[in-house]
């Protein structure tokens, strides 16, 4: 199992699952941000988004998902301040040029992006910032393993590894479970190579009988990770349980804000406790998180459930496994390596 | 109308290139038009101006129910005329970039390009062009002079000439600095049929040069993002560029019996290359299948794509064109391209295919296959 939506999306966008040997499958895992955001959080969002005094901060690849009731471009439409950020830290500048609104940022995300949201929250209270707040739902990858690790039904033989999230926390959290369970974990990069050379990695462990954490993302991390980095995470949030689309709550799974910085938690400063959701009942992305089945073992894929009109986790971000299947490979067929007849191509005279 | 700005617009009209997908029915007006929502969404969102799907629905629902005829209906860059023996193309397309200043060109020299390749995509020679100006109270006057300067160098250099035009003033915060309407008209003068309709099996792809600078020179200036090499705009008139590729036909046209060989061009701008080859994969019910290796990115391009998430392949151009070619003329069309400073670095990056109609699939670098899709709305940066 590939663990990194950013590794689904590059196995699926280069066709490399369908060109490895019979015997390796690569099943996808859990790690797509946006996909895992609960529907309940998303909700929570737009109903923030949709306040005339508030400014409304994203991610880009959040603004499309949809929430019960239409999505973040559709209230930017409707008059909402939706602005699309490449860093948490912009909403500072926001935040000074806009003093009478309240500038709200869509704080989600593996261990990759919390360093950036925490600075957010750091800065703005250094600042005295009064009118910024974080819409926390971070979560972490080594219990969504151990939780995938423990399922009577799972299938998963080795990991590949995230290689952004250790490129911040290293991979020493990574060597219990390993050990525990007797699984290689090789943490790997994202081009093609990378994962070439990561599930070759992960077969020798497995052809050896050997269950050991390694590092094929050396050229970018170590064991430690960016210990700068963590120090900031670990001032700013604490970890606690978190709900993840599809797969549900798991314990001490992700972070919340401590306590101290309760004045910059938009869950608190915006009354949106009381919003509730349902998820479709035909949707199989829980199963598909936890790699038991694929999106193609879906009735709804492709059908009913598009990029266009997701039903579920998994359909929601280019990330998401059934996104890419449907994006990129929807033209291959169910068995491995049948393909429809390809055309040899002249090259440039 | 092409949109130069891919995130701050919406189209106008469907004489336009990117904009259109032509295999979806238009209902006809004889069987009454149907009161229920046509068009899902309330509000116009961004998304409607991306040249993707839902720029597609926007012209089918809205534009193509209020105007049909049968030479918008071909929905190709620029309509074809015939007026008294004489045929003529005619386009318009607004552009309303941000910032208004970029490396590589301003949205003068685009408004200028833009409207001279949308006409020359059809064979066309540049004639005439007609500008509308929209200018925001505000505006510093120093900015506007810049601009229609660059308009006027751009217009000379494209040996065209600027023979009409309207300015209007809108309160301050009622637009964005500057937007600026052309519209173009040339002759056709060659005995060319080039339309989005005629790729055939076997046809050739063949594309000008390197892909997605414009989009990223505009993205890396608005977010601020310096990169190694900067990148600039491909800003350029490519008229002459396609004199070279009919020159090289006509070299051969004397031995065909089946029409001119040069069946299909276009600029690719909004939605990039991706975008434009679905369009004619849908409107000629053809397949194309690409070679990824064959298509030339720059790696400051593709270093700026990854940083921020993107493919070059759907980021916009404003100085490339791709045309489908009958596979026998191919490589005399690849050498004419190739013999221009403009097509210096064009290759022949696939075939058209008979399989997989209105679909575009591509071999990767490491061999395995993908579906270039078309997109939805706006191509958005992934988290990470």
């Amino acid at each position: 199992m590939e663990v990194c939506g950013g590794q689904t999306h590059s196995i699926v966008k280069n066709g490399i699952d369908h060109l490895l040997p019979e015997g390796v499958e690569l099943v996808h895992g859990p790690g797509c941000p946006v996909c895992v955001t609960p529907l309940e959080m998303i909700d929570k969002a737009h109903a923030i988004a949709r306040l005339p005094d508030v400014i409304f901060c994203s991610f880009g690849d959040m603004l499309r998902v949809p929430g019960s009731a239409g999505d973040l471009f559709t209230i930017k439409s409707e008059g909402g301040d939706v602005r699309v950020v490449y860093s948490p830290i912009d909403c500072i500048k926001i935040a000074h040029a806009n003093p009478d609104k309240k500038v709200v940022f869509f704080a989600i995300g593996f261990e990759t992006t919390a360093p950036a949201n925490a600075m957010l929250a750091w800065r703005a209270k250094q600042e005295g910032l009064k009118n910024v707040s974080l819409l926390v739902s971070h979560v972490l990858v080594p219990p969504a393993l151990a939780a995938i690790l423990q399922s009577p039904e799972n299938r998963v033989q080795g990991f590949l590894g995230p290689g952004h999230v250790c490129a911040v926390m290293g991979y020493e959290e990574y060597e219990p479970i390993s050990a525990k369970y007797h699984v290689p974990i090789v943490v790997s990069g994202f081009e093609p190579l990378d994962i070439l050379q990561g599930t070759l990695m992960t077969i020798r462990q497995l052809e050896t009988e050997r269950g050991e954490v390694e590092n094929q993302y050396s050229r970018i991390l170590d064991r430690e990770g960016n210990k700068t980095a963590q120090k900031l995470v670990f001032q700013v949030f604490q970890v606690g349980d978190r709900n993840w689309r599809g797969i549900g709550t798991i314990p001490q799974s992700g972070y919340h804000l401590r306590a101290e910085f309760a004045d910059y938690d938009a869950e608190k400063l915006f009354d949106v406790a009381q919003i509730a959701t349902r998820e479709s009942e035909i949707c199989i992305s829980g199963e598909i998180l936890r790699g038991i089945k694929k999106p193609k073992d879906c009735p709804a894929f492709g059908t009913v459930c598009t990029p266009q009109s997701p039903l579920g986790a998994t359909m929601v971000s280019a990330e998401g496994a059934c996104a890419a299947y449907y994006t990129y490979g929807r033209h291959l067929n169910q068995a491995k390596g049948v393909d429809v007849p390809i055309h040899s191509v002249g090259g440039a005279a | 109308m092409t949109q130069r700005d891919p995130a701050a617009s919406t189209p106008v009209a469907a004489s336009d290139s990117n904009s259109a997908n032509p295999t979806s029915e238009i209902p006809s007006p004889l069987f009454g038009s149907c009161p229920l929502p046509i068009f899902q969404h309330k509000n116009i969102v961004l998304g409607h101006g991306s040249g993707g799907k839902l720029t597609s629905e926007l012209i089918d629902k809205v534009f193509l129910r209020a105007f049909a005829n049968p030479i918008l209906d071909k929905l190709d860059d620029q309509a074809v005329l015939e007026i008294n023996g004489a045929r003529l193309a005619f386009t318009t397309d607004s552009f309303v970039v941000t910032p208004i200043f970029f490396p590589g060109g301003d949205i003068g020299t685009l408004a200028i390009n833009g409207t001279v390749n949308d006409l020359a995509m059809s064979g066309a020679r540049p004639l005439y062009l007609a500008a509308a100006f929209i200018l925001e109270e505000g505006l510093p006057a120093e900015e506007l002079r810049r601009v229609v300067e660059s308009m006027g160098a751009a217009a000379r250099e494209a040996g065209v000439q600027l023979v009409t035009g309207d300015t209007k003033v809108v309160n301050r915060g009622k637009g964005d600095k500057l937007f600026i309407t052309t519209t173009g008209i040339g002759a056709i003068e060659r005995d060319v049929n080039i339309s989005a309709s005629r790729a055939r099996p076997g046809d050739k792809i063949l594309l000008s040069g390197y892909i997605g600078d414009h989009g990223m020179a505009i993205m890396s200036k608005r977010e601020n993002l310096e990169f190694e090499g900067a990148i600039e705009s491909d800003c350029a008139a490519l008229h002459g560029l396609v004199d070279c590729m009919l020159d090289a036909c006509d070299a051969l046209t004397d031995k065909r019996s089946d029409g001119h060989p040069l069946h299909c061009m276009r600029d690719p701008t909004r939605g990039g290359v991706a975008t434009t080859l679905n369009e004619i994969a849908s409107q000629s019910k053809v397949g194309m299948f690409l070679r990824e290796d064959q298509i030339p990115v720059r790696e400051s391009v593709q270093g700026a794509c990854e940083i921020l998430g993107l493919d070059a392949l759907y980021v916009a151009n404003e100085g490339k064109l791709v045309a489908i070619v009958a596979a026998d003329a191919a490589d005399a069309v690849l050498q004419g391209m190739q013999d221009h400073p403009l097509g210096r670095d064009a290759k022949m990056i696939g075939e058209v295919v008979s399989e997989h109609p209105g679909m575009v699939r591509m071999e990767t670098r490491v061999g395995g296959t993908r579906i270039l899709d078309v997109m939805f709305g706006e191509q958005l940066p992934r988290i990470c």
